[in-house]
């Protein structure tokens, strides 16, 4: 009997073993630097080409990107995160405390806040690294929703009224090149971060933390630095947007922090980064056009995010990335 | 050997070990000795507690009671990582090797313990040539396929290699085997005794948790044996079958 | 004003278990965290309140219905969400958590919100226990939560199923070679946890009106019980609801209610420097077959 199968071929250039390959013409090289070289392109025109209402969207895209790799980063290391918005609220209640109440320059308090907010979020919660499963889940869960009822309740920092008055970048181009830096700086740094040894230690300690144990790496330890990169990522992006409202209060701790990075990064494909980054930029736009249907949006991204990960868990940017890289055809075979 | 140089040469010594879960007594009152440079067998019918006694030992389970010192030193209680670093290395009885690796690239998690960095003068330095070094050790041809290819592909046989090359990588002075005989062929068996026989010759000292007795009590200087949690014996391989509690443990399990 | 605080204490302690019970059940059988939790409480609030009005059927039938739905409602996520994701802890974690932000957004979405969304109580007026008024619902609560209480130990130590449940959850190896299906009992764990979720919200909800943000607090509450109890140990469950009940009645008392959060977070703090795994935590550090 005939049958009919997908057949997949790498395309010849690329070397499995992703060190060495040979460029051998002009078109070769081009396939090779294309995809990276696009984002980075679109992003450093984009900011001078939008409307300014659409800038607006580039810089909270470039945000959610951001707030979307750090989860996913610490996905990698085994620590699923339900609340991004813990890293992001802490960043912008330290840059909005240390810029309107102690008076810190903008220049100043963005580094503090992103340092700091990093900082405390790893100290805060390396007491659950010591468990596995999902204790760290609940934690994040539960911290940041109970830091913004605290913040109402006891009126502290503004209470419900926030912070307001807060210094605003001095222009919109400042403000959209900073985030467009920082979030292709954060794209690379991350995606090689994770081929260093350092990254490949982080890694294994999520395939087996006891193998990892047994040769004297201490986890907990490596875990809170992965902590602490992340939270630094989250912490900025909670401090950037602080100056970009010119104000913080309550809505920095809300869960739109949390789930639209977390379908981002599983609808885009966890574990790249660029999947994080592809996510975000297809999530958060689609939600600006769609904002007709208002509280309906929620919906869609949480059915997104399930739809994903029980269906398509490899994400869009896998799915990308081999067509990119192979050929393929169908091919008839004898059954 | 002399008794005098018996006493200095004590690498390991446990002290009434204990470990229990809820009911079951997995590990009752076990000591013994070991001096270095020696290979120890360990046996015992499945569940007599051979692996809990690894993990005590290596700090993954803090026993109820008991001691043990390593090099005079009282490492009860400390964390794996720690007892890691002074330099006992294991290998699990389940292995589950970073399957998505190439297999020289297991070999970095090791490499990049605190242990290694110290004892090559505070730095790190490229280490994939390294653990390319440590692969050729174990017997993976230097530059064959099977260095690059991901781990969880491998044989069998190249696996349980790998496991050897992280003890390797880990410049361990203490080593110990949980079954690291079990699933191979006798080709594959032959491939590898000789590695262990080239480490203790080397002056490592060894445990092997074995199944595999007859491969096991040739190469062993020593071995004790589990029944229940408790060393029913101890002593050389030629004699310890003889006994007849060992028989019967034995002959009583299967 | 001691008289007040040991009452009203009790009540809250029984309250904060009756909506954490459900979770930690689910999850000390079989292992699935399920954050759509909130989710199935305001679910089933709403299911009841619909069967009431729209349908005009009696109360205790709305309620009993409700609780059945909600309960199908868990099995069906498990059968057709966690079944094709189960071990992975990072998809399960995440496909519960929306599951349960569709349903509660949903609500939110189809206008679900505002004073008519109320049940009613079981029997109106109140008591004077010493010189202190408990209305009757309090009054139920405790009586059902005290009961679910003792049915849930029987139920788990001398029925067929409630012994399977155990079994899974203490040695899930040896259940199967039992001949215990083990996705067929998580299943159905998460079915029980789910209507245990359903039943609290009866008893609680005609309180005050039934809302979606509500379902975000009962998942907070939840967690937080689990956190510091030990998650998985019911009885964990039980003290932990207790120290924080009273904590949380002692400092309303004492210094207005906008500081019963502050305890809560408190509690969860020092309790993850102390001692990480909770009170009564059965997730002892690392401690598993290797
Ligand atoms: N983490 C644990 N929790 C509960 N019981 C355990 C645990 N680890 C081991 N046991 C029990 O302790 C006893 C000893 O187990 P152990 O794994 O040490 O045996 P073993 O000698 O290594 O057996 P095998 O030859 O099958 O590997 C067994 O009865 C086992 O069921
Ligand atoms: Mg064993």
């Amino acid at each position: 009997m005939k049958q009919r199968r997908k057949e997949r071929i790498d395309r010849g250039i690329k070397a499995r073993s992703d060190d060495v390959f040979s460029l051998n013409s002009f078109r070769e090289m081009l396939y090779v630097a294309v995809p990276p070289l696009a984002p980075v392109l679109i992003l450093l025109i984009l900011p001078l080409e939008l409307p300014s209402y659409w800038q607006k969207v580039l810089v909270s895209t470039c945000v959610f990107a951001l707030l979307a790799m750090s989860w996913d980063f610490l996905v990698g290391v085994g620590m699923v995160s339900l609340g991004q918005a813990l890293f992001f609220g802490v960043g912008a209640y330290i840059a909005g405390i240390s810029n309107k109440i102690l008076g810190l320059p903008i220049w100043i308090d963005i580094p503090i806040a992103t340092v700091l907010g990093g900082a405390i979020c790893a100290v805060l919660l390396t007491p659950v690294l010591r468990l596995r499963g999902v204790y760290f889940s609940m934690v994040t869960l539960v911290l940041p929703l109970m830091l913004e009822r605290i913040v109402e309740a006891s009126g502290a920092f503004g209470g419900t009224e926030g912070i307001s008055g807060i210094t605003p970048f001095p222009n919109s181009y400042t403000e959209s090149y900073l985030i467009v830096f920082a979030t292709l700086f954060a794209l690379f740094a991350f995606r090689r971060l994770v081929t260093t040894d350092y990254g490949l230690v982080l890694k294994a300690i999520k395939d087996n933390d006891r193998a990892v144990m047994s040769v004297g790496i201490n986890i907990y330890w490596m875990k809170a630095q992965a902590l602490f990169i992340s939270g630094c990522v989250g912490a900025f992006c909670g401090a950037f947007i602080t100056h970009v409202y010119g104000f913080v209060g309550m809505p920095s701790f809300a869960l739109d922090y949390s789930i639209l990075p977390l379908s981002s990064a599983v609808v885009g494909g966890m574990g790249t980064f660029a999947g994080s980054f592809l996510g975000a930029f297809i999530l958060v736009p689609l939600s600006e056009a769609l904002r007709g249907i208002g509280g309906l949006r929620i919906v869609l991204y949480s059915f997104f995010l399930v739809f994903f990960i029980v269906a398509l868990p490899e994400g869009i940017f896998h799915y990308i990335q081999r067509k990119y890289q192979q050929f393929e055809r169908w091919v008839e075979v004898d059954k | 050997m002399t008794d005098q140089n018996n006493k200095t040469n004590l690498i390991l010594r446990a002290q009434n070990l204990s470990k229990s879960f809820g009911g079951v007594k997995a590990v009752v009152s076990v000591s013994f000795d070991l001096h270095e440079g020696e290979l120890l067998g360990v046996i015992g019918p499945n569940g007599s507690g051979k692996t809990t006694l690894v993990n005590l030992i290596t700090g993954f389970l803090k026993p109820d009671r008991g001691k043990i010192e390593y090099k005079g030193q009282d490492i009860t209680g400390w964390t794996p990582y720690r007892i890691a670093r002074i330099g006992i290395a294991r290998t699990f009885q389940m292995i589950r090797p970073f399957a998505e690796l190439p297999s020289f690239k297991n070999l970095i998690i090791p490499l990049y313990s605190p242990r290694v960095k110290a004892l090559s003068g505070g730095k790190y330095g490229d280490l994939d040539a390294v653990a390319k070094d440590y692969l050729e050790e174990v017997g993976f041809e230097r530059e064959s396929s099977v260095t690059y290819k991901p781990a969880g592909s491998l044989p069998h046989g190249y696996l349980k290699r790998l496991e050897l090359a992280k003890c390797l990588a880990l410049r361990a002075d203490l080593i110990i085997l949980d079954e690291l005989f079990s699933g191979l062929s006798i080709a594959e068996l032959a491939s590898i005794v000789p590695i262990i026989e080239k480490l203790v010759s080397e002056g490592k000292t060894v445990i092997m948790i074995e199944h595999r007795l007859r491969e096991l009590f040739r190469i062993a200087d020593r071995v004790v044996v589990l029944n229940y949690g408790s060393v029913i014996a101890d002593g050389i391989p030629s004699e310890i079958m003889e006994k007849p509690e060992v028989r019967k443990a034995y002959l009583g399990s299967e | 004003m001691w008289e007040v605080a040991i009452i009203y204490g009790f009540i809250n302690s029984v309250i904060l278990a009756l909506t954490a019970l459900g979770f930690s059940l689910t999850f000390g059988i079989s292992g699935v965290p399920n954050f759509a939790y909130g989710a199935m409480y305001i679910f089933a609030g709403f299911v009841s309140w619909l069967l009431l009005n729209k349908l005009e059927l009696p109360f205790f039938a709305s309620a009993l219905i409700a609780i059945a739905f909600t309960a199908i409602l868990g099995a069906a996520m498990y059968r057709f969400v966690l079944l094709r994701v189960r071990g992975l802890v990072i998809s399960e974690v995440i496909a519960t958590f929306g599951v349960g932000l569709i349903i509660l957004e949903l609500f939110r979405y189809l206008g679900f919100s505002g004073f008519e969304y109320t049940l009613p109580v079981f029997s109106d007026g109140s008591l004077l226990i010493g010189h202190t008024y408990v209305d009757y619902q309090r009054l139920w609560i405790v009586g059902v939560g005290i009961l679910l209480a003792i049915g849930l130990y029987f139920f788990t130590h001398h029925t067929k199923i409630g012994l399977a449940f155990r079994g899974i959850a203490q040695d899930e190896h040896t259940a199967l070679s039992l001949g215990i299906n083990s996705d067929r009992i998580a299943g159905l764990s998460v079915a029980f946890g789910s209507g245990l979720a359903a039943v609290a919200a009866i008893l609680i909800l005609p309180r005050g009106t039934i809302s979606v943000n509500d379902g975000y607090d009962v998942l907070i509450n939840a967690m937080a019980v689990c956190i510091i109890g030990g998650l998985g140990s019911s009885v964990g469950v039980v003290l932990a609801s207790f120290i924080i009940g009273y904590a949380q009645i002692m400092t309303d008392i004492l210094s207005g209610p906008q500081w019963k959060m502050i305890i809560s977070l408190i509690a969860i703090l020092v309790i993850l420097v102390v001692k990480p795994s909770g009170l009564l935590g059965k997730q002892k550090e690392l401690e598993e077959r290797i």
